[in-house]
């Protein structure tokens, strides 16, 4: 019996997220009585593998096949199937984005496990197996108990802080056979905005809506963006105007979002709007408008044009970094 | 190309969400029940124009659900596809819910099943990745666009911080999402149609859930918000940090 997790990483470096996963699975692995063995992939460095001890991990199982560098449904779950059969793993853990998304699924169907897409709690052991998660699109919870011997969880990113502790994974290699039959998804072409925060990830995102105006005026905003090392998100006409890329979309039909600071500008705060972030942890609500309904869902608000208001905000971060560094 | 559309009935995006018999159901009293967006607009609509394009020969739609599903299959009908088909039985787990559609499709031949990212009420977005694999299918989720050539599919996905384009070949499951298709409203005459077109009604096959809702639960709200004047931001950069704790 054992708990494993998903260890995702961008060219050899494990994701922030990957981390808060492997942290979680550990806490999961303690509570059963029992440790957690994390999943790598493709090519990364063995002191890299070794420093998720740091986040609970005792042993990592690394897949060492080049051509897992790359996203593979099928592959993956092949992999992670294989782990799990080898560790007798009871717990499968692995994160709610677009690569969790896509095989956390696959696993759970392949060892008929009870899965839970988007757990925002630590499952409550007391009395089933009984995990929280996001339903509605944000505008409510539903507890789950997964009743399978198996279960999968995909956990949403963001939702524990990271706490790096001590310690050092031992290493070792999964040995998958993997054939070009797992590989029948071809990757074409990346196309990645470099050096942006991923909108999923971020800690921090600054959002705007409609009462921009256009996007000549979206620089105030990533001014902003980067003075804070935010991620820039907007509302759904937004994305629909062609304004902004339709990625940056948050909301009932874009993303959801659980960010420790969400600033909402020119966003009146429709009920679909604040489905998909009424997770964060702070919500900072800029707009002219008094009445705009997204005030009462806020915790500070700031009546007043946004091409005015934002600039000072901007200043009053800077100078609040430079007296704090 | 045979295509199947997963078609799931959801709340309307506007609706107070509300809960029932001390929190374990949800209140569907005076609910207005509509075709899951991701579903409806995306995948339906992008198996619509494959098909007007000559490229499929068949659109079928499939849902999984009691009888009170039929308005929306019919709508999704009135925007277009061949025949629908509904697996007669209620489920509120993934599994559940994929496996059936599985079952069903086994029989059927279709080399292209399209589902939504995600249902925007439970939000799992797991249905496609797990019919995949009941299928042995080839899976890419939170498709953006895909185009045949033959047998083989260009599909353009997201990814952390930006997309992917990759290349394979049928059969194949897509999740969709936004860029996929442009949104379509039914006409009198698709309406007129959907009325004659087949709904058959299957019996569920022998599955058992393997997760159940023991409970819900609203956000907690907000305790009130904290104004603060336009021209202090000074103050605000200040609470984010010593109240918020957050910058």
């Amino acid at each position: 019996m054992s708990v494993i997790v998903l260890a995702e990483h961008a060219q050899g470096v494990f994701k922030k997220k990957s981390l808060e996963a492997v942290q979680y699975a550990a806490q999961i692995a303690k509570a059963m009585g029992t440790g957690v063995t994390a999943i790598a992939m493709g090519n990364v460095a063995e002191a890299e593998m070794q420093s998720l001890g740091m986040y609970g991990a005792q042993k990592v199982l690394h897949a060492t096949d080049a051509r897992l560098d790359n996203f593979n449904s099928r592959a993956y779950t092949k992999v992670l199937v294989a782990a799990a059969q080898q560790e007798g793993a009871k717990v499968i853990v692995g994160l709610h984005d677009t690569t969790g998304r896509a095989v956390m699924p696959r696993v759970a169907a392949r060892l008929q496990a009870g899965m839970v897409a988007g757990a925002v709690s630590y499952p409550d052991l007391s009395n089933g197996f009984v995990v929280k998660k996001n339903v509605f699109s944000g505008k409510a919870f539903a507890y789950v108990n997964v009743t399978s011997d198996i279960k999968v969880i995909g956990l949403m990113p963001n939702t524990f802080a990271v706490v790096k502790g001590e310690g050092s994974a031992t290493v070792s290699n999964l040995s998958v056979s993997l054939s070009d039959a797992d590989f029948s998804v071809k990757v074409l072409q990346v196309n990645k905005a470099s050096g942006s925060i991923p909108l999923s990830e971020a800690e921090l995102v600054v959002s705007g809506g409609r009462g921009m105006k256009g996007p000549e005026n979206w620089y105030v905003l990533e001014d902003l963006a980067k003075e804070l090392g935010a991620a820039t998100a907007c509302s759904r006409p937004v994305a629909d105007s062609h304004w902004r890329p339709h990625g940056e979309h948050v909301g009932q039909t874009g993303g959801t979002i659980r960010p420790n600071l969400y600033i909402a500008v020119g966003i009146s705060g429709a009920i679909q709007h604040l489905a998909g972030v009424n997770g964060s942890k702070t919500i900072v609500v800029i707009n002219k408008d008094p009445e705009a309904p997204f005030f009462k869902a806020a915790d500070y608000g700031v009546i007043g044009d946004a091409m005015e208001v934002v600039p000072k905000l901007t200043e009053a971060v800077k100078k609040f970094k430079a007296s704090h560094s | 190309m045979k295509i199947l559309v997963c078609i799931s009935q959801v709340p309307d995006t506007t609706t107070k969400i509300a809960f029932a018999d001390n929190n374990t159901h949800f209140n569907t009293q005076g609910v207005t029940f509509i075709i899951n967006p991701y579903d409806e607009w995306y995948g339906l609509v992008r198996a619509l124009e494959l098909k007007e394009a000559g490229a499929a020969t068949a659109v079928h739609l499939v849902t999984v659900g009691k009888a009170d599903a039929e308005p929306v299959i019919r709508k999704a009908l009135a925007l277009g596809g061949d025949e629908a088909i509904r697996i007669d039985c209620d489920s509120n787990d993934t599994y559940m819910t994929a496996a059936q559609i599985a079952e069903f499709a086994k029989t059927g031949g279709y080399d292209l099943v399209l589902c939504g990212k995600e249902s925007i009420d439970y939000n799992n977005g797991s249905v496609g990745g797990m019919i995949a694999e009941l299928l042995d299918m080839n899976y890419v989720g939170f498709a953006a666009k895909i185009d045949f050539a033959g047998n083989t599919a260009t599909v353009t996905r997201e990814i952390d911080g930006g997309e992917e384009t990759d290349a394979c070949d049928l059969p194949l499951v897509v999740s969709c999402q936004k860029g996929m298709a442009e949104a379509r409203i039914p006409n009198m005459r698709g309406i007129m149609a959907a009325r004659t077109k087949p709904l058959k009604v299957v019996a569920p096959a022998a599955i058992n859930a393997l997760s159940t809702i023991v409970g819900y639960e609203m956000p907690p709200a907000k305790t009130g918000v904290k104004m603060i004047a336009a021209d202090n931001m000074d103050e605000l950069v200040n609470l984010l940090h010593t109240e918020a704790k957050v910058i």
